[in-house]
């Protein structure tokens, strides 16, 4: 039995009702895993023990006619750049291929706490760097729905263990897209919060005024399930915002008549596959006889968003991958004479092609001479992006867009070129830039019957609009995963 | 913009990256075409633009304040353990590839 039709809800009251147990989901999440997993390769880590003690806690709780948290019992997989005390984190890296992290990042600690059962740490690109999971010191994932295709990354592995089946719900990180690319890919809903909604505690960083985590879920209530348990302020977090954090699962079911949603031109030109264009618009129909007011907006700096963030990840990424010299933990070469070689070269075998074109990168454009040129003038180009945002959300209350110009493509087809690669994040940059939430939701197919995301941009911190608009697509046009 | 090999030792020796000869030359050419991607940032005018460093100052900082005390949201107690306890230092140093009981062990700073 896989996972897959079950809902958070429908899990947790069948353990709750004892019609099942937690051990018994957990048992079937290792069974999908066990078969599945060879191709897959959705999982770096499986946690037995940790998952086995959860799963008795929760049905402890059961047994004794308590009620349960509001996630009890549902098993998770958590990707591999998150820390989990006592249990080996890697962060899809050669350099942590032996890190077992002291503590437990927060987002985790609060999926614990409300009741979720890890089952396993999530395959990802290296440090969080890719749109395809095949930069993984791990081996690539594949994508369930065709497994000769990329699930899209860098949340890859969280993606495809969701579509499989092997988990409930999964939580990925997104600095460029990584949550709501590979949901598009697999044919999910993946969220990503607003910057700081979401504390950062734990969090293996790659560029730190871009990260953010978030669910990835077979539906929208699921996501907004996830995202209640783990927002809010976290003093361990200087980034997370002093912001309250609402009953994301009440706000669904409100009307979403009325409602002004924006199309960007900018997001429907060249480069975008036909195919995602006919599902995206017929989307944006749906919207309008759901009584929405369709309105058209620009965000007139959209194609000065992928470089600008490429500089200015490579730049944070670069200085928070310096930590990695073999010191205090992690690989560290053997029979080096000097301190220097051995930072060196334990830098040099320790990380993959991709991480040190991007530490290269991000040196290049932070070094003196060039700082000016490129760093500082995309954090202004950043502010200009911004601004579109805010000036845009000033007449309509959310922007919906395809979420990728293509559907997933092909293992191999895009490793020898990182621009093409790059491009491939071009409509989900931006919120990262911005700080602003997205969510991306199945809205079509392809004839290959690959899967087409919609999604759905919404102000900082108004999680609530975006989840409601994309749970009234849902329900209306019966795409869920 | 144009990167040279020498550009490609420089960088990676800021970035403590000993790289292979092949590693350099794969290096040299992707910089290249991706800073001459990034190169089109300079058609915007930027001069009357402040630079935007991060998306959090915008949520909580109190305007009436001055200096530091506008991110006091941010801040805790200056004191001992006040948000946890430390490591022990036994967990400190179990991911350690090299430690006795107290330091992380690495070869030779200084050279004689």
């Amino acid at each position: 039995m896989t996972l897959q039709k079950l809902t958070i809800d429908s899990a947790r009251d069948a353990v709750q009702q004892r019609t099942t147990t937690a051990m018994s989901l957990a048992e079937s999440a290792y069974e999908t895993i066990q078969k599945e997993d060879g191709t897959i390769n959705a999982f770096v880590t499986l946690c037995k023990e940790r998952t086995l003690e959860q799963a008795d806690r929760i049905d402890r709780m059961a047994a004794e006619g308590k009620p349960l948290p509001r996630l009890g019992g549902v098993p998770v997989a958590i990707k591999d750049v998150m820390c989990t005390r006592g249990v080996r984190t890697t962060a899809g890296s050669k350099i942590l291929s032996n890190f077992i992290p002291p503590y437990d990042s927060t987002a985790v600690a609060r999926l614990e706490a409300a009741g979720a059962v890890i089952v396993g740490k999530a395959n990802c690109d290296e440090f969080a760097m890719g749109s395809s999971n095949e930069n993984s010191a791990y081996g690539p994932v594949r994508n369930p729905r065709d497994t000769s295709r990329v699930p899209g990354g860098s949340s890859g592995g969280s993606a495809a263990a969701v579509a499989a089946g092997m988990v409930v719900a999964a939580l990925g990180s997104d600095t460029g897209g990584s949550i709501r690319q590979p949901a598009s890919f697999c044919g999910v809903t993946g969220l990503m919060p607003t910057y700081g909604r979401v504390s950062r505690y734990g969090l293996i960083a790659f560029a730190s005024s871009l990260d953010h985590i978030g669910p990835l879920t077979n539906s929208v209530k699921d996501a907004a399930l996830v995202l209640r348990a783990i927002a809010g302020r976290d003093p361990m977090d200087s980034t997370s915002a002093e912001v309250p954090v609402p009953d994301y699962v009440a706000e669904l079911e409100k009307p979403v008549r009325g409602l002004k949603i924006g199309v960007a031109k900018e997001y429907f030109g060249e480069g975008l596959d036909e195919e995602v264009r006919k599902s995206v618009e017929a989307a944006i129909e749906k919207l309008a006889k759901l009584e929405c007011e369709i309105v058209p907006v620009s965000l007139p700096h959209t194609k000065y968003a992928v470089p600008t963030y490429y500089v200015v990840a490579t730049a944070e990424a670069s200085s928070n991958l310096a930590r990695y010299d073999g010191v205090r933990y992690g690989f560290r070469v053997k029979q080096a004479r000097t301190l220097s070689e051995m930072y060196r070269r334990t830098r040099d075998e320790g990380f993959g092609a991709e991480v040190k074109r991007r530490i290269m990168l991000g040196t290049y454009v932070l070094s003196a001479g060039y700082y000016d040129a490129y760093y500082l003038k995309a954090q202004k180009v950043r502010a200009l992006l911004t601004r579109d945002f805010d000036e845009a959300f000033k007449e309509v209350d959310a922007i919906v867009t395809p979420t990728c110009p293509t559907a997933a493509f092909r293992l191999g087809d895009k490793v020898n070129d990182p621009l093409a690669m790059y491009l491939a994040d071009i409509y989900t940059v931006t919120a990262d830039l911005a700080g602003i939430p997205g969510i991306s939701i199945p809205c079509g197919e392809t004839e290959e019957k690959l899967p087409i995301g919609l999604q759905i941009l919404g102000k900082h911190f108004d999680e609530a609009t975006i989840l409601r608009v994309a749970h009234a697509y849902e329900t209306a046009s019966g795409h869920s995963s | 913009m144009k990167v040279s090999e020498s550009d490609v030792r420089y960088v990676a020796d800021l970035a403590n990256l000993e790289l292979t000869e092949e590693e350099r030359a794969h290096l040299q050419r992707d910089l290249n075409s991706i800073l001459t991607y990034m190169d089109s940032l300079a058609e915007l005018n930027t001069d009357k633009v402040a630079p935007m460093a991060q998306v959090s100052d915008r949520y909580g900082v109190d305007e009436s304040k001055q200096g530091s005390q506008r991110f006091s949201y941010a801040a805790r107690e200056d004191i001992v353990e006040g948000l946890r306890k430390s490591l022990p230092h036994d967990e400190a140093l179990a991911n350690a590839p090299e430690a006795d009981e107290n330091f992380f062990k690495v070869p030779k700073v200084i050279e004689r």
